[in-house]
């Protein structure tokens, strides 16, 4: 009794500090778009009211609207208390709420993210195991092949080549577009393998040094089947490191979402975002990349909690 | 059969798919060199008489929409990628080495300031914080280097920190500590060499990742302007004739590919190599 409550005071603390970890650095990425956007050239008010061809004295007019010409302290205050309120600004070619266009453009992201991830973590988990389990044979191989090529293999590329058999030459799936599942299909297997390499090699390189522990050599000493080892022994330690890892691969999911949305013509963040740099349109830049990195932060923090929970070790670590 | 050991090192000279990956971006660098005399036309020769023509005689990987050699765009092409390559992995080395090597072998202070910066950075997937470069940076094939290397640049000063912080409790820095050295010296004369090897192998990974993503950056158009020979955005200019010509698209991202390929491997195995 006296020891599980001592357990669940360290996971307590261990919260509480990642916790305030993860807002510290939220809030440090957010200063430092603040400041790589004083540094950049144009004007916020001349961008908003480029397109309707305002005099000068409109511009000077809305710069003090937008409070353009305050002191640099009140002007970041101002941006953070923003922030806070989950206010992202105004998009200078289209004047609408940057939040607006994000939340718009969010659901279709999501779901490619999604169904890619459990694409990538069920084959990198099998491609991992298998080449880990038969190291050193044509097995390890031929899966360490299909990792790597999962790491190299552009998404444009593999996307493109999907599209040219699957939808072109045997016509079982649409090529690009939106609706419907049979339009994710293709998307999120491409992405997905491109996800599952990383994933692979981690679990490759972790069940690998499991087969070597004393608890291992243990449990087969005991007279476990080869099959019940590997399935319940190997892999509980290997599952902790392939979540840590495809939440570190979170990251790359996102951008690689990016490039698959634009290669299948597909609505979403990354369109959006793609968009918003041909038209040098910043704040949509500047919003997409900050609910990147929140996004980004936040599964890193559960995945961090999850392992904790997951390994008692971990939480004496904090 | 089932292998019940951990693994162990391995000699460059007994992996022959390491050899392979070197050997590949060997030919591809002097593919690349030899453009001017493989190909002494230039990659922009416009033929309207031979459009979309597949691979054959002439034209070993056929042409693209306007009558061009693909073969020939692929060899002064490879200059664009390999030189935003080898421009990003110098940015990326450049801000990432120093920050590592101060953090790791000052610590204290130093290094708890540079590596909250470099979290800070790292909140940010490395792509969209390329992203967001070039839209601060403008387009063009240096921006995009910048932008790439940049974005390469965190988890790199976070590698080598890491390494300098193994080197830096071995004997040997301890004894030259005890002599009086000054932190830098020991930093640059005892502790980068040792961690050479491993910071090279992790640098042949990161210019796989840098190709991977500045040639996307061309393939969106955010990059080398429209109709430069570059992989990346070829691949993209193919895309509108992928049901009759898919030669336009498919060799730009196979040589994109084996390339970013060789060079995952040759960093994967100087790692297998290097380790003890």
């Amino acid at each position: 009794m006296a020891r599980s409550r001592c357990a669940s005071l360290y996971i307590g603390r261990y919260m509480g500090q990642r916790l305030l970890q993860a807002a510290f650095v939220l809030w440090l990425a957010s200063t430092l778009v603040f400041f790589a956007l004083l540094l950049t050239p144009g004007d916020p008010a001349q961008a908003l009211l480029a397109a309707s061809g305002a005099t000068p004295e409109e511009v000077i007019e809305r710069r003090a609207q937008l409070g353009l010409d305050d002191p640099l302290p009140l002007q970041y205050t101002r941006y953070l208390m923003d922030l806070a309120r989950g206010d992202l600004g105004y998009s200078w070619l289209h004047g609408r709420s940057v939040r607006h266009m994000i939340l718009e453009q969010l659901p279709p992201t999501a779901e490619l993210a999604v169904a890619a991830t459990a694409v990538g973590v069920v084959l990198g988990l099998g491609l991992g195991v298998l080449a880990a389990v038969y190291r050193s044979t044509w097995l390890d191989a031929a899966a360490t092949t299909v990792a790597v090529l999962g790491l190299s293999t552009p998404t444009y590329w593999s996307g493109l080549l999907a599209i040219l058999f699957f939808s072109l030459r045997l016509r079982w799936l649409p090529s690009v577009g939106e609706g419907g599942l049979r339009h994710l299909v293709l998307p999120s297997l491409v992405l997905g393998f491109a996800l599952s390499g990383s994933i692979a090699r981690m679990v490759r390189s972790r069940v690998a040094e499991v087969m070597g522990t004393p608890f291992v050599l243990a449990a087969r000493a005991r007279g476990i089947p080869s099959r019940r080892v590997i399935f319940i022994h190997v892999l509980r330690a290997a599952v902790g490191p392939a979540l840590a890892v495809t939440a570190l691969q979170f990251g790359f999911l996102l951008g690689g979402a990016v490039v698959t949305e634009s290669v299948f013509a597909r609505p979403g963040l990354g369109r959006l975002a793609v968009e918003a740099i041909i038209w040098q349109d910043l704040p949509v830049v500047r919003g997409v990349a900050l609910v990147g990195a929140l996004a980004y932060v936040l599964v890193n923090l559960a995945s961090d909690l999850a392992q904790a929970w997951l390994d008692p070790r971990l939480r004496a670590l904090a | 059969m089932i292998v019940w050991a951990a693994p162990a090192h391995r000699p460059l000279l007994r992996q022959p798919m390491t050899l392979l990956a070197l050997a590949w971006l060997g030919l591809v660098a002097l593919g690349v060199l030899l453009a001017p005399r493989l190909a002494p036309a230039g990659p922009s020769i416009v033929d309207p008489a031979h459009v979309l023509l597949p691979p054959g005689q002439g034209n070993p990987l056929g042409t693209d929409f306007l009558g061009r050699d693909i073969l020939a765009r692929l060899l002064w092409g490879g200059r664009w990628t390999l030189r935003m390559g080898a421009l990003a992995l110098m940015a990326a080395v450049g801000l990432g080495l120093p920050v590592g090597l101060a953090a790791g072998s000052l610590g204290g202070r130093t290094d708890a300031v540079l590596m909250r910066l470099v979290d800070a950075l790292l909140a940010f997937p490395g792509l969209l914080l390329a992203l967001a470069a070039v839209a601060i940076l403008g387009t063009g094939l240096t921006a995009v280097a910048m932008a790439v290397g940049l974005a390469a640049a965190p988890p790199y000063a976070r590698v080598v920190r890491s390494i300098a912080l193994e080197v830096r409790g071995q004997p040997y820095v301890e004894a030259a500590r005890a002599v009086g050295c000054s932190p830098w010296r020991i930093a640059v004369r005892h502790i980068l060499p040792n961690a050479l090897p491993s910071l090279i192998a992790f640098a042949a990974t990161q210019l796989g990742w840098i190709l991977l993503n500045g040639a996307a950056l061309n393939f969106l158009g955010l990059g080398v302007p429209p109709g430069t020979p570059e992989w990346g955005l070829m691949l993209a200019d193919g895309r509108g004739y992928l049901r009759d010509a898919p030669w336009a698209s498919v060799f730009p991202g196979l040589a994109l590919t084996l390339t970013v390929l060789a060079a995952n491997l040759a960093g994967d195995g100087l790692q297998e190599a290097l380790q003890p």
